[in-house]
């Protein structure tokens, strides 16, 4: 009709076909949990903003240049007796200390863990969100869901903002019935498996320390002692990293927490024996 | 409902679905027929009802077993699938516009953990798992066969299991032997349909004991 035209006026189904560009919101409600919550995005992109356009302009020179840096340090690794997980507890804001102890692994299940790493906000949203995907396959399927589709699940959260500047480091570790499991994550869509990994500004001191000490056949209290090391010495060069050691063990029977260390007094325990 | 007999039994290692093959038109070729479809390498569904909707259905579950293997990374247990297109048929019942599909199936397959599985679904949309069980016409009659007759010695090794399937068929077989098509999965194997050689081969097989149980009987009675 001529005066809908003129007046603007947009009905129902126009505004949500605008909400929802290219999901089809027809007469049925479509479930879904066959789709492991990848079709259908979690925030709805605002009309006439393109993101990836913005950030990309963002990094030019001469231009405004944000830079999202993972300011943060932790690291995984897999050895006989299952996988240690440490992490630092600092939250930077720019130079500005926010917090020295925030807590960057989430324990999504008793054989689930995931760490964080780069911008605090968007770890906590979608590892959180993870984990309810994650009890959601539990209940549905009955049966706990394996360390592979759990960082699947992640990183196709992360392909559908891809370009649009989060920025999310992340290692997903646990047992299920293949065994260890260690997965890196990140904002690019990135899903890697292996044996051992780092991220953050942090992760080339925390590498330098694994790797010139792990053997596959350490025993658990070198594994621990290892683990905590590489963060204490990473924290002690980087000035984003700080705070204690978090520390966890994941065994065949769920993780454990072992220990929770400021960082300072390792430091001062190390020097006795570094000059 | 008017045209077909199937059965399915789960046997220990094996599963096995028969069909009751329709007797075809003079000019048409058989192999077009085909009621029993694989939607993946360990899970294969018989549908009896009408062909056209269980299309549709078997190209969302075929798409749906890749899907899971994508995210998952893990192929579907056999109770996933037949979840999924249970879900799919009660939507249909619960929209306006559309109506039900109008199929009953049989999804049998082994899960990634080598248990052995069948399942039956309804047009409304419910399931449910089974040891044996039969649908399309004279489903009643096959079934109570079966009742009587499933028991683990009957279903001890493959060769039984499939002996097992054709017995039962043949109570409501109108020409023998000639008119009845299997498909096996054994663990760890691709769908498989037997020839008719093999078919002829083993209702020959059951006829000899047949006849052997009734002189046996026929002995007994004498003596």
């Amino acid at each position: 009709m001529a005066l809908f035209d003129v007046s603007g006026f947009k009905d129902y189904s126009e505004l949500r076909r605008q909400i929802h560009p290219g999901g089809k919101t027809h007469l049925v409600d479509r479930t879904n949990h066959y789709n492991f919550g990848a079709k259908t995005q979690e925030f709805a992109v605002p009309l006439g903003v393109d993101p990836s356009g913005f950030i990309k302009s963002c990094s030019r020179d001469g231009g405004v240049c944000i830079e999202l840096n993972h300011g943060t340090t932790t690291l995984a690794f897999k050895f006989r007796h299952g996988v240690i997980v440490a992490v630092d507890s600092r939250a930077s804001a720019g130079r500005y200390l926010a917090s020295n102890d925030v807590n960057k692994v989430i324990e999504i299940n008793p054989y689930l863990l995931g760490t964080m790493s780069g911008s605090a906000a968007d770890c906590q949203y979608w590892e959180r969100l993870l984990a309810k995907e994650c009890r959601l396959y539990r209940l549905r399927n009955n049966h706990r869901i394996s360390v592979a589709a759990a960082s699947k699940l992640l990183s196709n959260m992360m392909l559908g903002y891809r370009g649009m500047g989060l920025s999310m480091g992340s290692m997903i570790c646990g047992w299920d019935k293949e065994g260890p499991g260690l997965y890196y994550v990140d904002d690019n869509g990135t899903r890697l498996s292996g044996r051992m990994f780092s991220t953050g500004c942090g992760n080339s001191y925390a590498y330098g320390v694994v790797d010139s000490g792990y053997r596959e056949d350490m025993t658990v209290e070198e594994a621990y002692e290892l683990g905590r090391r590489g963060i204490a010495h990473a924290t002690h060069r980087d000035a984003y990293s700080g705070g204690v050691v978090n520390m966890y063990h994941m065994q065949e029977d769920g993780w454990i927490k072992v220990c929770k260390e400021d960082v300072s007094e390792l430091i001062h325990r190390y020097r006795k024996g570094m000059f | 409902e008017n045209c077909c007999t199937f059965v399915g039994i789960r046997g220990k290692d094996i599963v096995v679905l028969g069909v009751e093959k329709k007797s075809v038109a003079k000019l048409q070729e058989e192999r077009t027929v085909r009621k029993i479809c694989a939607l993946d390498e360990h899970v294969c569904m018989a549908f009896a009802g009408l062909t056209a909707d269980a299309r549709i259905v078997i190209n969302r579950a075929r798409v749906e077993c890749q899907s899971h293997r994508l995210t998952v990374e893990d192929p579907v247990t056999v109770e996933y699938i037949t979840r999924y297109i249970a879900t799919l048929k009660q939507r249909y019942t619960q929209s306006n516009g559309r109506r039900p599909f109008g199929i009953s199936a049989l999804i049998v397959g082994f899960d990634y953990d080598g248990t052995p599985r069948l399942y039956q679904t309804d047009p409304s949309g419910t399931y449910h798992a089974w040891k044996a069980n039969a649908i399309g016409r004279s489903a009643k009659t096959v079934r109570e066969f079966l009742e009587k007759n499933y028991t683990d010695e009957a279903i001890a090794g493959d060769n039984e299991a499939i002996k097992l399937a054709i017995k039962a068929l043949l109570e409501v077989v109108q020409s023998g032997g000639k008119n009845i098509e299997l498909a096996v999965i054994r663990r760890n194997q691709p769908l498989k349909i037997l020839e008719s050689k093999e078919i002829e081969t083993l209702v020959a097989e059951i006829e000899k004991e047949k006849e052997e149980e009734a002189e046996k009987k026929k002995q007994k009675k004498s003596t």
